[in-house]
């Protein structure tokens, strides 16, 4: 049975690395629904989130040949305990007439903001879960969506567990 | 006082123990070139072919045990190294390869030689550096060294632009390293080897099943205790060949797609698996689905993707096979022995019927040259204590199945990739490691084309290997496909022009000898090996239409094999399946 992982990947901040996490999920046929990724508070370390469909005998090949890695530190699937996920998104659409009030109680009510207005357009930035997302896509095809960009899905465990590095700082450079 | 990154690399190699590296100079790479030629610690070879180097590193790291070392130049020098490395990587041995680089300013503007050395080596190396500052030189040598060598080896490259190679900084070898991000695991874990071994002592129809990982780990003595304690049969992967003795009588072969009836039944019907540092490859496991229906599997692997990847499996240990074996030879040994004493003779019983079947007997009375006979005759002629390389094809899986590897690291070949090509090359680097040694190449005449130029080589550096060539004029292996599976229609496996092969190794300054008579084998194998300071060029004239058996078919389950007709008649009932 395929399900929606959500794992999350401290590694080196190092050029090359997400070529390798990328070349992974190609050369083995792994799925990447998204995959976003930054520095962290260490600029040595960099967190990336990927999100995967697959059973649950590749999401643990998924996640040892992360692991394999050598950028890799430490990972960990979100899905496996109580998490938060947020995605940005930003969409263009288009308002005119009725649609502007109509879009407006929209955006409203999925706590999202109209960031930038002109006579026709619309441009919206919502966050949220990717489901949340898909739901305001889904409702907002009353109008014409002339973009939309999202970020992908960072995520983080909720309580006090966290993804940290080992203390020791690494002679690698 | 402060070194060019040059004079810093070839110190590091130094500092690294390096005694032989394997390249072929270019512009990139000069810098680097005159390094070496100021010094005398770090010797270079001198290949034909940038793949050559990579093979013959690759074949003195599988006899040394420590990475064998390439330096080749930008674009074509290492894209040249690419079927060497991918050939080191699928079986897992140590290498470090040293590629220049066009200058840091040039990178990215397609200038004169230039390649994305990382891209295009990333899907088949374990890790890869491009150092950008003279400065990181030597840390990432000494990490490179450590990666390529630790957990499951393989092979690393290091891109070096030429700039880099220019500029000047302190040399500072660290003389330990440790990474936060890499840290193999190689205790298994106490609680699954305790499990492992009651699962063990408990069996009725137990098999061990050994692979590469245990002559990498060097785990052979552990090995053999563990199956002597327990006196239950082992078997051998094809990279495995040696780690268990091939004359011991708990030895039951070779498994896989043309393993012994003996070993793949027994894989077929056992209840308890036990397999060290092997991966559970398609071309062992046949069709999965049906794959050793009725076992439990432990499976001990120092790379925990290998685990649970190909099949399910009852007690992973993630370890390092040396390690993992001993722990769980002390532990079997403290456990309260079965007192069913009995409980396996039943398995044995069915175990020798299935011997008894001959499956690898072969026409000993035909007027044409049977390759078997050839390579038994070799066993005899060496006494067994050859190094033997190969190239990939029907004369590889004949050398496996009649050459009785008694000793690890002796037989060579490339298992997991399958590189025609690799034979000559890595003999040479075998030689390299082994001065005194005989050492052979078995190769069919297609696949020793793949890497000829290496002949001058040999010859360059008095590399006097024994190429034993079974020519059939056929790429017999494909032959051999098309016959089963494409009804006779030899599509262009048939080796049209061949040279003649006497007068090529004599050209190269080596000798040369024919051989087309079944009754000359043994005698002219003797005057070969005896030859000890010349490179001899054997080309036996073979049966074209002979064919390796057993064979299980691709896609077919270990009981679905096939035999040759010339065994001691068909399979008996089986009594369990
Ligand atoms: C580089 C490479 N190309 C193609 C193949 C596919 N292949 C496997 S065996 C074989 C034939 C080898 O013929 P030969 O070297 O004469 O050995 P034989 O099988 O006759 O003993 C071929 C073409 C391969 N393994 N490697």
């Amino acid at each position: 049975m395929d399900s929606r992982h959500i794992i999350s990947v401290l590694l080196e901040n190092e050029p090359g690395a997400l070529a390798r996490v990328a070349g992974l999920f190609s050369a083995r046929g792994f799925n990447i629904e998204t995959l976003t990724v930054a520095p962290t508070e260490d600029p040595t370390l960099s967190r990336m989130t990927i999100v995967t469909v697959g059973s649950e005998g590749v999401v643990e090949q998924i996640t040892k040949q992360l692991n394999k890695l050598i950028e890799v530190i430490k990972l960990v699937d979100l899905t496996e305990d109580k998490h938060i996920e947020r995605e940005l998104m930003l969409i263009k659409v288009r308002a005119v007439g009725e649609q502007r009030d109509e879009i407006k109680r929209l955006v409203e009510f999925f706590r999202g903001r109209v960031i930038d207005v002109t006579q026709s357009v619309y441009t919206v930035e919502l966050t949220g879960a990717s489901s949340k997302l898909d739901g305001f896509i889904e409702q907002v095809k009353l109008t014409e969506i002339l973009e939309l960009v999202r970020t992908g899905v960072s995520g983080i465990a909720r309580g006090e567990s966290a993804l940290s590095a080992p203390k020791s700082r690494s002679n690698n450079k | 006082m402060e070194l060019t990154g040059a004079d810093i690399l070839v110190r590091c190699l130094k500092d690294e123990g390096v005694d032989y590296i394997f390249g072929y100079p270019g512009g990139a790479a000069l810098h680097i070139y005159d390094a070496l030629y100021k010094q005398d610690d770090v010797r270079h070879i001198l290949v034909r072919h940038e793949q050559g180097a990579a093979h013959a590193a690759d074949g003195y790291a599988r006899v040394t045990g420590r990475p064998g070392v390439v330096l080749v130049t930008s674009g074509p020098g290492v894209t040249n190294t690419i079927t060497g490395i991918a050939t080191a990587h699928m079986d897992s041995i140590p290498m470090v390869v040293l590629s220049g680089q066009v200058a840091t300013h040039l990178i990215g503007d397609d200038a004169f030689q230039e390649v994305d050395a990382l891209g295009v080596t990333r899907p088949c190396v374990k890790h890869s550096f491009l150092v950008r500052d003279v400065r990181d030189l030597a840390t990432t040598v000494k990490q490179a060294f450590y990666i390529a060598n630790t957990g499951r080896p393989g092979p690393v490259v290091i891109d070096i632009p030429k700039d880099v190679t220019a500029n000047k900084t302190e040399y500072i070898y660290p003389k330990t390293i440790s990474m936060r991000s890499y840290n193999p695991t190689v205790r298994g874990h106490p609680g699954q080897i305790k499990r492992a071994a009651k699962l063990l002592l408990e069996a009725e129809r137990p098999i061990i099943y050994a692979g590469g990982g245990v002559s990498l780990s060097g785990g052979e003595q552990e090995l053999r205790d563990l199956v002597r304690h327990l006196q239950y049969p082992c078997t051998n992967t094809l990279m495995g060949l040696g780690c268990y003795p091939a004359n011991d009588p708990l030895f039951i072969g070779m498994l896989g797609m043309h393993g012994t009836y003996e070993a793949n039944l027994a894989m077929h019907d056992c209840d308890v698996m036990l397999s060290v540092g092997a991966r559970f490859d398609d071309r062992i496991t046949g069709d999965l689905a049906k794959f050793s229906p009725y076992s439990k599997i432990i499976h001990v692997d120092i790379d925990p993707s290998s685990i649970g990847k190909n099949v399910n499996v009852d007690v992973p240990i993630v370890g390092d096979a040396k390690r993992v074996l001993a722990d769980l030879v002390s532990v079997v040994k403290n456990l309260e022995p079965n007192p069913d004493t009995n409980r396996i003779s039943a398995w044995w019983k069915q175990i020798n019927s299935w011997r008894s079947i001959d499956c690898l007997a072969f026409d000993r009375d035909s007027d044409k040259i049977k390759p078997q006979l050839v390579l038994e005759k070799l066993y005899e002629v060496t006494k067994g204590d050859a190094f033997v390389t190969s190239d990939v094809g029907q004369h590889q899986m004949w050398a496996a199945q009649f050459y009785r590897f008694d000793k690890p690291r002796r037989w060579i070949n490339s298992g997991g990739l399958g590189t025609m090509g690799f034979g000559l090359p890595a003999a040479m680097g075998v030689r390299i490691a082994n001065p005194d040694a005989d050492v052979v190449c078995v190769t069919g005449e297609a696949s020793i084309i793949m890497c000829i130029q290496e002949l001058s080589t040999c010859k360059q550096y008095d590399l006097p290997i024994k190429i034993i060539n079974l020519n059939n004029r056929y790429m017999g292996m494909v032959r051999q496909w098309q016959e089963f599976f494409y009804d006779n229609r030899y599509s262009h496996s048939y080796m049209d022009a061949l040279p003649n092969f006497v007068d090529l190794a004599e050209s190269f300054g080596h000798r040369g000898m024919r051989v087309d008579n079944p009754a000359d084998v043994e005698e002219s194998l003797i005057e070969c090996m005896a030859r000890k300071d010349e490179l001899v060029f054997m080309d036996f004239i073979t049966d074209q239409r002979e064919n390796v058996f057993p064979m299980i078919a691709a896609g077919s389950g270990h009981n679905e094999m096939h035999l040759g007709s010339t065994g001691n008649g068909a399979p008996q009932e089986r009594e369990l399946a």
